[in-house]
């Protein structure tokens, strides 16, 4: 029923200077995003954005409830500037919100009307409205009782320059930044529970992400990449675009597994994999990597693990689910929609090359001296040179 | 990469002829009509079917009659184990731990409807004994279900025997239907169920180089069928729904192949399969071949399906290792690969351990040709002698 969204923004409010940006941002973004619903519209009236769609409203709703830096959405009603069509409007409105309002039984359902009149061209000040569209209210939906301090249901409507609005829910969204303000960073993507969590938490700080994956054929298969791919196409419904650069990764392994000590043998290859996608966010222009690591979550995201895996690089690496529990980061791949891809059984390549006892607690000097038979720059460079970059983007009908 | 492409996963799907391509191209723009439909757009539709039904029929050396076409080898399971009445006294069915997931599924649906199963156990390569089945049968038992060829090991029942055996049980003027799953069989090696006295065989299309989707059930004269899907009673009532014309035009020609070259099928293939797993088995020590043994003489022993366990190494590893060069082949069956872990028929075989997870199937085909398994056998050898030199007598692959 609803034909207009009001979008609020709060936390980029707050960042002076910078505001117009943002917004541009989170309107592309917001634009973007409704790509899928055909055509709707993306506008900036009155200090705040406006999108006008036709769509079915859990449509777009959905949609808006995935676009990093909405704060809230309110649909609304737009209407005419005529006082039948405001009352009218309000019913229907206050209809809605009330088949969504869980009343305590013996409890009635409470409301008031709040008007702005900002178009003072409008015959009615706020007031006469507020009494006008109460009344009728009132008249026409049995049950119902003003409560001017704490209604169940509090009815705006602004009356501007060509229309008036009129709205009841505030639905919250997601927060955060719009996707593109705070730069770019590359994700490290295995098959896993955590980093697609991770992607999207960094996504929601306004950072626009690239993923990297390294691909171990003939250790783990087609169906585990399709799975990686999929994780990507999730993503894109909060970034639109997600593009994946995947790494043949396989010689690396075998050379590690040849040369290396057993129990350094995933600190060997983390450190690789560190290396190799500090390269890819360096030519990429990306200012960070973002992993999947907790700290203590297994024997290889021990402090002291992360010390000697991360001192091959000097770029910052995000670690966003530093501060969650599994559970925590289960049920957030749950909402994200990313959990049941994720649990496909299909191996990524860490899980493949575990040995029975990874070092918990390895030195630096220790990775140092069992790197020393491998020719680290030739690894690097075979590994780049085969390296396949895909660009995974939204599915539009 | 050389680039040269062999499949060797036939068993869980073939590609198809081109000639099967071309009916199903030509059923779709030409005769769309529906073949319940008067008018001429249907009749032509009609005598696809027809013609179809009749090279069904000829492959299976039975009258077209008897052919009811279902969507695909499962369909045709399921309508003969779910169809297949019981009777006053019925309420028992034979079958063994190898069937495929089709038998087994619908069977432990009847289960929830009170009928009684027994599963046969089978012997180290994957045989039922038909003495123990002699013995399995009651007086409450109404159907029997056992497979031709196992899909995973190519392990191949004695139905003769089996013939005789319900043959006698039925003399005393005893009901009882006997199944038997022929998907894998069909196309390598004859499938004659009159011969046999079977009075319910399920194939499949796509396994013998026809479309995927179709399969048909072989419902002997005078056999109570219940259908499964009602409706318009198209497929003499047992199988309502308008008939996937373009999928059973394909059909027919695969069939029309197999009636031609059936027979010379196992002749052809046999010594390709007896070559495949004595070049590997000569290659690499250590591997083992599950299922009966491919002695020229062995009766048990399909000719297109060879199971082998590279031990220490997961099926998996060495199923994409040889797809890096080319050759396509499956663990377990195809269908099962998601699951995890182990086939129940190699469990049933008493396979186990890493022998369980290194198993890896190749299948062929009446395409098949030498030269391709010559490479097969030497990029085998080469990739786990490569995989085994890499990792030593570790085993990879396995979860710690």
């Amino acid at each position: 029923m609803y034909n207009t969204y009001m979008i609020r923004y709060g936390e980029i409010g707050l960042k002076g200077k910078n505001r117009p940006a943002f917004e541009r941002r989170l309107m592309d973004n917001i634009n973007r995003a409704l790509r899928k619903l055909g055509s709707s519209r993306v506008l900036r009236v009155y200090g705040r954005i406006l999108v006008e769609s036709e769509a079915e409203s859990t449509r777009v709703l959905d949609i808006l409830s995935k676009v990093f830096g909405i704060v809230g959405v309110s649909p609304a009603l737009r209407l005419p500037l005529e006082e039948q069509a405001i009352c009218d409007g309000a019913l229907a409105t206050i209809k809605d919100a009330a088949a969504h309002v869980l009343l305590p039984a013996g409890e009635t359902l409470t409301f008031k009307v709040e008007a702005r009149r900002s178009n003072k061209q409008f015959p009615r000040t706020s007031p006469e409205l507020n009494g006008l569209i109460g009344g009728y209210l009132l008249d026409n939906f049995p049950g119902l009782q003003v409560d001017v301090h704490t209604p169940r249901i509090k009815v705006r409507v602004e009356i501007r320059e060509k229309n008036a609005f009129v709205y009841a829910d505030d639905i919250s969204g997601v927060g955060g930044l719009p996707v593109g303000v705070s730069g770019k960073a590359l994700l490290l993507l295995s098959g896993g529970i955590d980093s697609p969590v991770a992607g999207w938490m960094a996504m929601k700080r306004g950072i626009e992400i690239e993923a990297v994956h390294f691909y171990s054929f003939p250790f783990t298969g087609e169906k585990s990449l399709e799975k990686v791919r999929d994780l990507c196409r999730i993503l894109t419904d909060y970034t639109s675009r997600v593009k994946i650069h995947i790494v043949h990764f396989t010689d690396i392994q075998k050379e590690i597994q040849k040369n290396c000590p057993e129990e350094l043998r995933v600190t060997i290859m983390r450190r690789m994999m560190f290396r190799l996608a500090a390269r890819i966010a360096d030519r990429q222009g990306a200012l960070a990597l973002v992993t999947g690591e907790s700290v203590g979550q297994v024997a290889s995201q021990t402090l002291e693990s992360m010390r000697v895996i991360n001192h091959v690089i000097d770029i910052p690496v995000l670690r966003p689910l530093v501060g969650m529990d599994k559970l925590e980061i289960i049920s957030r791949a749950q909402a994200i929609g990313t959990y049941q891809t994720s649990i496909l059984p299909y191996e990524d390549c860490c899980t493949l090359f575990l040995p029975k006892h990874p070092a918990t607690r390895p030195r630096l000097e220790q990775a140092l001296e069992a790197e020393q038979t491998l020719d680290i720059e030739s690894l690097l460079a075979g590994a780049l040179e085969r390296t396949v970059v895909e660009d995974i983007q939204q599915l539009l009908p | 990469m050389t680039g040269r492409q062999v499949y060797l996963d036939n068993s869980a799907t073939t590609c198809p002829y081109p000639a099967v391509i071309r009916a199903v191209v030509e059923a779709m723009e030409e005769h769309y009509g529906n073949p319940s439909s008067l008018h001429k757009k249907g009749v032509e539709a009609g005598r696809l079917l027809s013609q179809a039904r009749e090279a069904v029929a000829t492959s299976l050396g039975v009258s077209p009659s008897e052919i009811v076409f279902t969507g695909g080898g499962t369909e045709a399971i399921n309508l003969a184990i779910k169809g297949a009445l019981p009777g006053r006294h019925g309420r028992h069915v034979v079958t063994t731990a190898v069937e495929h997931p089709a038998v087994l599924s619908a069977l432990e649906q009847l289960k929830e409807q009170g009928v009684e199963v027994t599963v046969l156990p089978v012997d180290g390569q994957g045989v039922v004994d038909p003495q123990q089945l002699q013995e399995a049968l009651r007086e409450e038992t109404y159907l029997v279900s056992v497979m031709y060829v196992n899909n995973e090991v190519g392990a191949v029942q004695p139905l003769e025997e089996i013939s005789v055996v319900l043959a006698g049980f039925r003399k005393g003027g005893r009901k009882l239907l006997w199944h038997v799953d022929a998907v894998q069989a069909y196309g390598k090696m004859p499938v004659l169920p009159g011969e046999l006295g079977v009075d319910l065989l399920s194939v499949s299309a796509h396994k013998v180089h026809g479309p995927k989707g179709v399969g048909a059930l072989y419902v002997a004269p005078h056999t109570q069928l219940r259908p499964l899907v009602a409706g318009g009673g198209q497929e003499h009532g047992w199988r309502s729904g308008t008939e996937n014309v373009p999928g059973i035009a394909g059909f027919g020609v695969a069939a029309a192949v197999i009636a031609r070259e059936a027979r010379g099928a196992q002749g052809k293939l046999f010594p390709l399969k007896k070559k495949l797993v004595e070049g590997i088995l000569a290659a690499v020590p250590g591997v083992l071949l599950n299922g009966p043994p491919c002695h020229q003489n062995s009766s048990r022993c399909a000719p297109h399906i060879a199971n082998l366990s590279f031990p220490g190494l997961r099926g998996e590893i060495v199923l994409h290792s040889l797809e890096e060069r080319g050759i396509y082949v499956s663990t377990g069956s195809a269908c099962a690969s998601r699951k995890n872990p182990g086939s129940h028929v190699l469990k049933a075989m008493g396979v186990k351990g890493d022998l369980l997870e290194g198993a890896v199937r190749f299948s062929l085909s009446p395409k098949t040709t030498e030269e391709e398994i010559d490479y097969v056998v030497e990029q085998t050898a080469a990739v786990v002698q490569e995989l085994y030199a890499l990792y030593g007598v570790k085993k990879i692959g396995f979860r710690p």
